[in-house]
């Protein structure tokens, strides 16, 4: 299936609690590195947030999500980018955070999208 | 042009479940072909049963199911999402013991494979909602 596959480019746009989202967007992305779908992870605008280290959800009640995502790259999950802008509108560092990640201005999104076949937007 | 539709956004608390309809419905009516319609996160409450709007309100669930049977939308819901928001079929609830089941006709759980299937099968992703 791999072979022929469509790649997928994941856009990961939401802070990891509040709401669902980006623990249904994980899921999401699991299931396609499970079908072992060539796949790509985009962090942008808030979805940023999902990549800062020491989260702690105890208090919360909710998952921890930075617990899981260092799992891709076992499941062959390698590419990961981040937006320029939402790290620097936000004040986070691209070497803090808990994933390998390529560092990727406006003009390389467009590129990004442009090549990717399928998007799943979340 | 093949086409499958995500559907992210609650019935009542979007637009966007509101456009994935319309969209579908005009995607349909010029020709294009409906691969897939996948419900996922507050999407799924667009697959339940109980929804009774007022009678002069929109009422997506209706009308997905009409729209479904009109063209033989094959219409999944995520199963995971639909579970921790209480839209069960007959299966699950007898499964995890519940008192009552909710799916609408016409609106099938299954896992996330089938968005990830609709990915490869289709020309185009639609997202509504996030």
């Amino acid at each position: 299936m791999s072979t022929t596959a469509k790649n997928i480019l994941a856009v990961m746009r939401t802070g990891p609690y509040g709401n669902q989202t980006a623990k249904e967007a994980l899921d999401a992305v699991l299931t396609a590195a499970a079908f072992e779908l060539p796949l790509s992870l985009l962090f942008m605008d808030d979805g940023v947030f999902q990549l800062l280290p020491q989260q702690d959800t105890q208090g919360i009640g909710a998952k921890d999500l930075s617990a899981t995502l260092p799992v891709l790259p076992m499941y062959d999950v390698e590419r990961f980018y981040v937006e320029q802008s939402s790290l620097e509108s936000r004040g986070i560092n691209s070497a803090e955070l808990i994933l390998p990640v390529e560092v990727l201005d406006s003009e390389q999104v467009k590129v990004l999208f442009a090549e990717s076949a399928s998007i799943l937007s979340f | 042009m093949k086409l499958s539709i995500l559907v992210y956004g609650s019935p009542n608390g979007s637009q966007a479940a509101a456009t994935a309809y319309r969209f579908t419905k005009a995607a349909l009516e010029k020709g294009h072909e409906i691969y897939r319609v996948f419900f996922y996160g507050d999407g799924v409450y667009a697959a339940s049963a109980l929804n009774t709007p007022p009678q002069d309100e929109q009422d997506l669930s209706s009308l997905w199911r009409e729209l479904g049977e009109q063209h033989n939308l094959d219409m999944v819901v995520c199963i995971a999402a639909a579970l921790k928001r209480g839209v069960l079929d007959p299966g699950e609830a007898k499964r995890f013991e519940k008192s009552a089941h909710n799916l609408s006709a016409g609106f099938t759980l299954s896992g996330l494979g089938q968005m990830m299937d609709a990915s490869q099968q289709s020309d185009r992703m639609i997202t509504f909602g996030y």
